[in-house]
C-alpha cells in the first residue's frame, strides 16, 4: 500500500542547525497493516509522518501510495487519500463551526456548490453515535465546546468519514486522560478494523505498541533500527523491546516519557 | 429629529452594509483583514460611474462587482502565491487602485452624474404615483442588500463555503485537509470584493457622482459597522449574523446622523468609527486583562507601604 524507497531530509543544510531528520529509509506497508512506531525525542518519527503526508518533498527518494508516485503531489492533494491526526486535539477541528458543519467539509460528498442534505445529517448522526459520546444530540452546537478526548474523537471521524487508503496517527491520545485515551484507541480500533485501513501510529506509551496492530517500528536517529511483526511480535514484553532497541541502536532508549510508561508493567 | 434625517441614515446604511457583508466574509469568516477596501469602493464607484454615463445603468452594476472581483483577486495572489504580507498586500493594492481609479475616470478626480439615467433613476420612475415614491433609494438598496445576504447564506454553506469558513477558523487543521488553502483565500477575497465594488457603484449612482476620495476610510467605518453588529447578533447561523451585520451598518449611520444633529462637525466621521473600532477590538482584550491589572496595582500600593 505504502512504500517508501530511500528517502531522506535534512533541515537548514550547510548551516549549524544542519540536521539530518531521516536518512536513507525505505519502508513498505502491506494493505491493512496496522504498524505501530516508537522512538525517542527527535528519532524522526513526526518527520516521517509529514514526509509521508506531503509537508514538505523529501530531498531524496520516492514515495508510491497504493502503486501512485506521489513524491511530489501537494499536501492537500495527497490529504484526499491520506487521514491525519496530531498530538493536539484542537487542531483536527473547526472550533467556530458547528460538528455537522465539520463533518460535511470532512465527507466531501457532491460538488462545491452543495448543500448538506437530510440523508448527510442522517448519516452523520449515525456515525456520531458510535462514539457513544452524546454528539448525535449536539449537532447543531459548535465544535469549540467539546472537550479535547470529543474533538479527537470527532476528528477521527472525519479522518475516516471516506476511509482513506493510509491513516497516520501521531502520538493521538497522549494529550488526553487516560481513561479518554483508552476510549480514543478503542475507538480507533473499531474504525480501522471496519474499513481495514493501513495505519501507523505512532505512540509512546510500549503497552500501545505492541497490544495494537500487527507490527511494531522503532526509530533511531532517522532510521528504522527495529521493525518486529508475525511470530516473533507475539509474547514480547516491554523489557523485551528496550532490550532489542538498546542492540538495535546501540544505545539505550533515552526517552522519559517512553520510559514512565515502560515502568507501569 | 425628523423622518427624512432618519431616512437618509437607512439609505446610507443599507449601501455601506453592502461593504460590511464584504467584511463580514473577508474578516471575521475568512480572518483576513482586506486592507484594500477603500480603494476598491472608489474602484466600483468609478466603473459604476463610467459605464453608467455611457448609457447602461445595469451593466455598470455588473461591471463594478467585475472591478472588484479582479482587485480581490490580486490581493488573494499577493498573499497567497507571492509572499507578501496578508496586510501589506491590502494596503499594496489600495495605494495601486488610487492611480487606476483616476485612469477609469479619465484624468478627473470627479465625475458628474446628474443628467445621467442610473438603477436609482429608473427605480424612481417605476415608482412614480405610488406609496414608495419617496422611498425610491430605499427600494433598491433594499432590494441589494436582501440579494447579498440571501446569497451569502447560501454560498457560506455550501461545501465551498464551508471551506472558506474552516479555512478562517483553524488554518492548521485546512493545511493538513483535503482544502487547498490558496484557492479558498482567493475565492472568499474575490466573492468579499464584488460586493465592497457594489456597494462604492450603488453610493456613486445614488449620490450622482463619484469622486476619487468616496471609498476614504471606509474600511474603518465598515468594520466599525461590523463589530457593532458582531455585538447584538453575534452567535448564530450565518443569515442571524448577516442580518446583524446589517443591522450594525444601519446604527452606525443613526448613531452618526444623531451626532451631527448636535452639531458635530462632518469631518469628524472617520475619528468617531476609528474610536468605535478600537473600542469594540480592545474593549474585551482590556476587561480580559483587568483582574491583573487590578491586582498588580494593589500588590504595588502593598509593597510601597511595606517600604515605609
Amino acid at each position: 500500500m505504502l512504500t517508501l524507497s530511500h528517502i531522506s531530509k535534512t533541515f537548514n543544510p550547510g548551516t549549524v542547525n544542519e540536521k539530518k531528520a531521516l536518512c536513507d529509509l525505505s519502508l513498505h506497508l502491506a494493505p491493512g497493516d496496522f504498524t505501530t512506531i516508537i522512538g525517542s525525542n527527535g528519532a524522526g518519527k513526526s518527520t516521517l509522518f509529514n514526509a509521508v503526508s506531503g509537508s514538505f518533498f523529501t530531498d531524496e527518494g520516492t514515495i508510491l501510495l497504493d502503486g501512485r508516485d506521489i513524491t511530489f503531489l501537494p499536501e492537500y492533494k495527497r490529504a484526499r487519500s491520506i487521514g491525519r491526526l496530531f498530538q493536539d486535539p484542537m487542531r483536527g477541528s473547526a472550533p467556530g463551526m458547528t460538528i455537522e458543519e465539520n463533518l460535511a467539509l470532512a465527507a466531501g460528498s457532491g460538488g462545491w456548490f452543495s448543500h448538506m442534505t437530510k440523508a448527510d445529517r442522517d448519516r452523520f448522526r449515525e456515525r456520531l453515535a458510535l462514539l457513544d459520546m452524546g454528539l448525535e444530540d449536539r449537532m447543531k452546537q459548535p465544535v469549540g465546546l467539546l472537550s479535547g478526548g470529543q474533538r479527537q474523537a470527532l476528528t477521527l471521524l472525519m479522518a475516516t468519514m471516506n476511509p482513506p487508503k493510509l491513516l497516520l496517527l501521531d502520538e493521538h491520545t497522549a494529550a488526553l486522560d487516560p481513561a479518554t485515551a483508552e476510549k480514543v484507541l478503542e475507538i480507533t480500533r473499531q474504525v480501522v478494523e471496519e474499513h481495514h485501513i493501513t495505519t501507523m501510529m505512532v505512540t509512546h506509551n510500549m503497552q500501545d505498541a505492541l497490544a495494537m496492530g500487527n507490527r511494531t517500528l522503532m526509530m533511531d536517529s532517522g532510521r528504522i533500527v527495529l521493525d518486529i511483526s508475525g511470530e516473533e511480535r507475539k509474547g514480547l514484553t516491554v523489557n523485551d523491546l528496550l532490550e532489542r532497541f538498546r542492540k538495535g541502536a546501540g544505545r539505550a532508549l533515552d526517552n522519559d516519557r517512553i520510559l514512565l510508561s515502560g515502568g507501569e508493567e | 429629529m425628523d423622518l427624512a434625517l432618519i431616512q437618509t441614515a437607512l439609505e446610507l446604511g443599507l449601501i455601506c452594509s453592502l461593504t460590511v457583508l464584504a467584511l463580514f466574509l473577508s474578516y471575521t469568516m475568512l480572518n483576513v483583514c482586506d486592507l484594500s477596501t477603500d480603494g476598491c469602493f472608489t474602484l466600483g464607484a468609478a466603473v459604476g460611474a463610467v459605464v453608467a454615463i455611457s448609457g447602461h445603468p445595469f451593466l455598470a452594476i455588473f461591471a463594478a462587482m467585475g472591478a472588484g472581483v479582479c482587485s480581490g483577486f490580486i490581493t488573494a495572489l499577493l498573499q497567497t502565491k507571492m509572499g507578501v504580507d496578508s496586510l501589506l498586500a491590502g494596503i499594496i493594492v489600495n495605494t495601486g487602485l488610487y492611480s487606476i481609479n483616476i485612469a477609469v475616470m479619465s484624468g478627473s478626480s470627479l465625475l458628474n452624474m446628474n443628467q445621467t439615467t442610473t438603477v436609482f433613476t429608473i427605480v424612481r420612475d417605476l415608482l412614480e404615483g405610488t406609496v414608495l415614491e419617496d422611498q425610491y433609494k430605499l427600494v433598491v438598496a433594499g432590494i441589494a442588500v436582501i440579494l447579498v445576504v440571501v446569497f451569502l447564506t447560501l454560498f457560506l454553506n455550501t461545501r465551498l463555503g464551508l471551506a472558506i469558513r474552516a479555512t478562517g477558523n483553524n488554518p492548521d487543521m485546512v493545511r493538513s485537509s483535503s482544502i487547498n488553502p490558496v484557492f479558498t483565500t482567493i475565492v472568499g477575497l474575490c466573492v468579499a470584493n464584488a460586493f465592497t465594488g457594489l456597494s462604492g457603484c450603488l453610493l456613486a449612482q445614488s449620490q450622482r457622482s463619484a469622486d476619487v476620495n468616496i471609498g476614504t476610510g471606509m474600511v474603518t467605518i465598515a468594520l466599525a459597522s461590523l463589530l457593532i453588529g458582531g455585538t447584538i447578533l453575534g452567535r448564530g447561523g450565518i443569515l442571524t449574523r448577516a442580518c446583524g451585520v446589517v443591522l450594525g451598518a444601519f446604527i452606525f449611520r443613526l448613531v452618526y446622523t444623531i451626532a451631527l444633529r448636535f452639531d458635530m462637525p462632518a469631518f469628524m466621521l472617520k475619528l468617531v468609527s476609528s474610536v468605535i473600532v478600537v473600542l469594540a477590538i480592545s474593549g474585551p482584550y482590556l476587561k480580559s486583562r483587568w483582574p491583573m491589572i487590578r491586582r498588580r496595582l494593589a500588590h504595588r500600593s502593598g509593597a510601597a507601604k511595606g517600604g515605609n
